[in-house]
Formats: structure tokens, sequence, C-alpha cells
């Protein structure tokens, strides 16, 4: 399976009235963890979030894609 | 004074409870002639109550607030008999731009579903909204008493007791409902010592009101950290009579003092706009913003509507769009409870609904505001992050959020709904508001709604059924009156509503839906107008 780029947050069972919100939840979620952390904390905590996310995915194929899109947006900077 | 617009001043007449040796009782007051006040009053009066507003001022809302009302807020205002002039005097948009320093990231058009009477968002100074309401207000009757200044209240079970200073002097005047539409600051809640909770956003903006003729198309522009307003959002809205409206967030360590002046003003939105367009300044403020509500919207008799039981940031456009949403839920409970036709707790679901949907609003008015001003450096990686990704791949437009703008509530949860007892499919669940829909004589499905309880009887078209419109028409004879609407089950109408010949929807007369059914039973129709009511 290919990396999915089409929006994709969803919790199960649970009904969204509108599209925008699952990804907000997410968002809101991300923001509040790093809240109590100094940014060296934070540059941890989002390793080891990679690490633990990334064991989830496990297909190489998608995760080097990932890899190739996210160092790309930086090349352009 | 602006070049486009002229304050009106409404006239002061001196009140007749000055000569008076008895305090005045009066069914309802409502304190405050804001776009919410003004709404409730309307709506009372045209179900033939009198109604009393009080507000200090005699103008409307002074310099650049409100700019955004919504479909639903227009669809409510179509009711009240205001909608085709603010329709008309305003800029409709539906397509909503945003952009990371030089580039496009993301495009929103809010009408997927074309076929609605009234567009996704209309843009509209808030002084015509409340001129237009004042007059409005003032053709039905609703008695208006400017320059007059609530001094105190004294609530207690049987309504409330007010000290009111007005240009003649003070005089006291009783209730058996208060209505607190008195705005963020609401001297009424504070003088009942009530709490309101939240918090103040550590952030300043600079509003400035522009003239000029600008070729730019009626949307939503959005800016992220600008090459012209660095490290900053910037958002751009076309209002009438070439005024536009352009926000700057400055951060809050900017002095408001020193920003407010012309000559820094003017170079900003210079840099902005390019040298080649000519404006004008028509108003310019420095502003900050709280999200937060009252625990509580009732207090025994005294109900906050508006900003006075609300606040959120302007990010989404849902201050005075979810005002006028209360203005509209509490409306008809008022109405049945002083008829005595629904017990006094129907108001409490006023305070239930309207709770939920302020949560909703402060929920998403916040992730908005976290999202335009991230707090800490981290926050701000991953914002931009977003953005950067974004111009490529959906999943990151979907989560860029610069403000996620005004849908009504649907109250799913509400004891007033009859849960379903057939299937249906689509998105009017009981609790959501009714949708509009094009009919086959060239009208629209809202415009047929009265206002009390109506019955939509959807109908294949030249299928005979005399017998049952007979059957249904007796319910408009009910203690609680039910008008029929019969509906051709064709088109939008029958897809959005899942309609098949013979379903039927009972909507509430604030037009959301209380229950349907695919057959017609007069005794389940009655008991979900009694659930509606809170009578049990
Ligand atoms: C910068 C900015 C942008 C905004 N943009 C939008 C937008 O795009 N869309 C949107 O929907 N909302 C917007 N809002 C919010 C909107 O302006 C408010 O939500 C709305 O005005 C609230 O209406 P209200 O009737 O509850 O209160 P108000 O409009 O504040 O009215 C309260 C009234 O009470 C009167 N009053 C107060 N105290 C007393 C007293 N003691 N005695 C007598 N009278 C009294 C006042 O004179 C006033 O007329 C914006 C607000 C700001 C500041």
């Amino acid at each position: 399976m290919p990396l999915n780029l089409e929006p994709n947050f969803h919790e199960p069972g649970k009904h969204y009235l509108h599209g925008f919100s699952p990804g907000d939840e997410f968002y809101e979620l991300l923001i509040k963890m790093h809240r109590p952390l100094s940014e060296a904390e934070s540059i941890k905590v989002n390793a080891r979030l990679i690490l633990l996310l990334a064991n989830h995915i496990g297909d190489l194929s998608v995760l080097r894609e990932a890899m190739t899109i996210a160092t790309q947006c930086a090349t352009q900077e | 004074m602006l070049k486009t617009y002229t304050y009106p001043k409404f006239e002061y007449r001196r009140p007749e409870d000055l000569d008076c040796t008895t305090v005045r009782r009066h069914p309802v007051l409502i304190v405050g002639a804001g776009p919410v006040g003004l709404a409730l009053a309307i709506e009372l009066r045209l179900k033939k109550l009198s109604v009393i507003v009080i507000d200090e001022d005699n103008t409307v809302s002074v310099g650049s607030r409100g700019v955004c009302y919504a479909k639903r807020t227009l669809e409510i205002l179509d009711r009240l008999g205001v909608g085709d002039r603010v329709v008309e005097k305003g800029v409709a948009w539906n397509v909503g731009r945003t952009f990371f320093h030089e580039d496009e990231v993301y495009r929103f058009d809010l009408v997927t579903d074309p076929d609605h009477e009234r567009p996704g968002m209309l843009n509209l100074q808030q002084y015509y909204l409340e001129e237009y309401l004042v007059e409005r207000a003032q053709a039905v009757g609703v008695e208006l008493r400017f320059k007059q200044q609530v001094l105190s209240v004294d609530a207690h079970e049987e309504g409330a007791t007010l000290e009111v200073q007005s240009p003649d002097g003070r005089y006291q005047i009783s209730t058996d409902w208060l209505i607190a539409a008195d705005g963020a600051r609401s001297p009424i809640r504070r003088a009942l010592h009530l709490d309101v909770e939240g918090h103040v956003f550590q952030d300043r903006f600079l509003i400035a009101d522009v003239l000029m003729k600008a070729g730019f198309p009626p949307q939503r522009w959005f800016w992220f950290d600008p090459p012209f307003h660095p490290n900053q959002s910037v958002l751009l809205h076309r209002q009438a009579d070439d005024v536009w409206r352009i926000d700057f967030q400055l951060g809050w360590e900017a002095d408001p003092e020193v920003e407010k002046q012309p000559d820094r003003v003017i170079p900003r939105i210079r840099a902005m706009l390019g040298a080649e367009h000519e404006f004008e300044l028509e108003w310019i403020s420095v502003y900050t913003f709280q999200c937060r509500r009252m625990a509580q919207f009732r207090h025994g008799r005294v109900l906050f509507v508006g900003d006075s039981a609300h606040q959120v940031s302007p990010f989404g456009a849902r201050g005075a769009n979810s005002g006028i949403q209360d203005a509209d839920n509490i409306g008809w409970k008022l109405d049945l409870v002083l008829r005595g036709a629904a017990p006094q707790t129907l108001l409490d679901t006023y305070h239930e609904e309207r709770a939920y949907a302020a949560d909703e609003n402060l929920l998403n008015s916040t992730r908005s505001t976290d999202f335009i001003t991230p707090k800490s450096p981290i926050s701000r990686v991953f914002r931009n992050a977003v953005l950067e990704l974004a111009e490529h791949h959906a999943f990151a437009q979907r989560l860029v959020n610069s403000g996620r703008l005004s849908v009504p509530a649907c109250y799913t949860h509400s004891r007033l709904n009859t849960p379903d007892l057939d299937a249906f499919a689509g998105h009017l669940t009981p609790g959501t508001p009714a949708d509009d829909a094009p009919l086959p004589d060239g009208s629209w499905l809202l415009r047929q709604l009265a206002g009390g309880f109506t019955l939509l009887y959807f109908v294949d078209p030249g299928r005979r059924v005399d017998a049952e419109i007979a059957a249904l028409t007796a319910l408009v004879d009910d203690d609680i009156s039910i008008n029929l609407v019969l509906v051709a089950a064709i088109g939008a109408a029958r897809s959005r509503y899942d309609a098949h010949h013979g379903t039927l929807y009972l909507l509430r007369p604030d037009q959301h839906v209380a229950a349907r059914w695919r057959q017609m039973d007069l005794t389940r129709i009655r008991a979900a107008v009694r659930r509606a009511c809170d009578l049990h």
C-alpha cells in the first residue's frame, strides 16, 4: 500500500459532523502533549513518537516514501 | 465619522414610568439592543407578545466589529423579516483562500452542496445589521427605550426589578422574565455576581476598515507569515460599500496606542496591497479577545443570551452568529412558557442546547487560535510543517486551520428530540436544523415555515392524499398548533430529507427537526410535540 496522503484521522466508533473535526482533534492532542515540555524535551518526545509510529506502520516502502516527502519540503526552504 | 456610513440617532422618548407612582410590571424585558437582543425582540413580537428593549446608547455598534454572517443566520433573519435587506446590502462569498509566505496552500468552498437560497457566508458591517434590525423592531411594534441605562438588578422568584437611569431621571421597572443581552461585559451578570469562566488570549489584532475600489473577488483571504507582515497572520474581507476589512495580528507585546496611529497603519496596508491601490482609512482599532462562557445561561427568571453568556475568538465568525441562534432557540420556548402552554423547565433546555453549542464554538475557535498563534517554538514548527505540506497534500490541507466557520449546532442529544423509529439516511437526524431546498414552483422550502411547529409532509407528485391531509389538518387546532406543509418528494428536498412518499418531519418553531416518521400516526405526532415542549 502506498503512503496515504488523503485525510485519514478517525476514531473507531466515533461519528464526526464535520470533515475537519478529527484532524483538529489530533492537532490539539499533539500541541497539548508538547505544552508542558521544554524545547529539548520536545525534540526527544518527537523522536520517540516517530519511532513508535514508524514501527506501527512497519512497511519500509511507506516509510521511505514519507521520508522522501518530508525531506523534499525541507530542501525547498 | 465614516465616509460611507452615517450613524443613525434613534429617538429617545421620556419613559412613562417616571410619572407613575407604582412600579410597572411587564412580561419580558430585554436589556441590550445589540444584534442578539434585537433579534429576540422581533421574534417575540412576531409571536404577539409585548416586548421592551432597553439600551444605554441611541445608535448602532460603533466601528468595525462583526463582518461575516453564516447561512443559518441569514435563514433566521429571513424569518424575522430582515434577510432580504441584509443580503441585498451585503457581499456574499463561499470561497476562502489561504496563503503561507507567498504561496497559496489551501482553498475551500463553503457550499459543497448547491441549491440553497442563501450563500454560505455574507459579509456586512455590523452597524448595517443593527440598523435594519432596529427598523424592523420598530415596524413590528417592539418598544425600544434608548439612552436608558440599567443601574441595578434585583432578581427574585417571580422575576426581576431593575433600576434604570434615563436622561429625565431614574425609575424602576419590573419584569416576569429578564433577558440579559447586554454584551460581553454584561452589567447584569456582574450585578448578580455570576461567574464567566475561560481566559483571555495573549494576542492583539489591529483592525482596519479601508475604502478602496479594488477588483479582488469577494473571497476570504488569509495569510500566514506573509512577506508584508512577517511572523504574523493577516485576514482580508470585503464588506459593503467598497469597504475592506483587514485584520493584522500584532502579537502580545505590541502597544495598541502606537499601532493605531495612521502613520503606522498606512504603510502596513500599502505593503500588503501594493502601491497601485489607492485607499482611504475608514476605521482603526486594536482588540484582544476572550474565550469563555457562563456555567449556566438560565438563572431562575434571568436568561443570558449572546456575548453576555459566551465569548469566542473572532476566527470562525461565531460571535453574533451563535448569539442570533441563542435568540432563535429561546424565543419560542419563552413564548410557550409565557402562554402557559409549556412548563418553565422548557427553558432549562435553552441552557442545555445552547451551552452545548457554545462549547462547540469555544472548542473550534480555540483550536483555530492555537493554530494561528502558536504558543511555543515547537508548536510553530508543527504549524509551519502543516502549511508546507498543505501545498501538495490533501491530508495537510484539512489540518490548516485559519478559522472553522460558523455552522449551526445540531442538538442531537437534546431531550426534546423523539428518537427515530424508522431508518433514515442523510444528516437530518433529530436535533439538526432543517435544510433548505428549491421547490418546483421556484420558491424555497424554508420560506414555507411560518414560525410555529410545522409538519413537513412529503408526497410524490400526482398521488392523491386527500384523506391524509384532512386528518393532518386537524392538528392545526391542537393547543399547540401544528402547521402542515406539503412538499413534493422530488429533487434536493427528496434527497436531503431522505424522503419517500408519506415521509413526515416534525420541525420545532426554530426549524430544528424534532421527530420524523415513514408513516402517519397522529398519536405519535402529538406525543412528539409534547416532548418537544417538555410536557410529560
Ligand atoms: C473584531 C471583532 C470581529 C467580529 N467578527 C464577527 C463576525 O465576523 N461574525 C460574528 O458573528 N460575530 C463577530 N464578532 C462578534 C460580535 O460582534 C458579537 O458577538 C455581537 O455583537 C454580540 O451581540 P450581543 O447583542 O450579544 O452584544 P452587543 O452587540 O455587545 O450588545 C450589547 C448591548 O447592550 C447594551 N448595554 C450594555 N450594558 C447596558 C446597560 N447597563 N444598560 C442598558 N444597555 C446596556 C450596549 O449598549 C449594547 O448595545 C466580532 C467581534 C469583534 C470584536
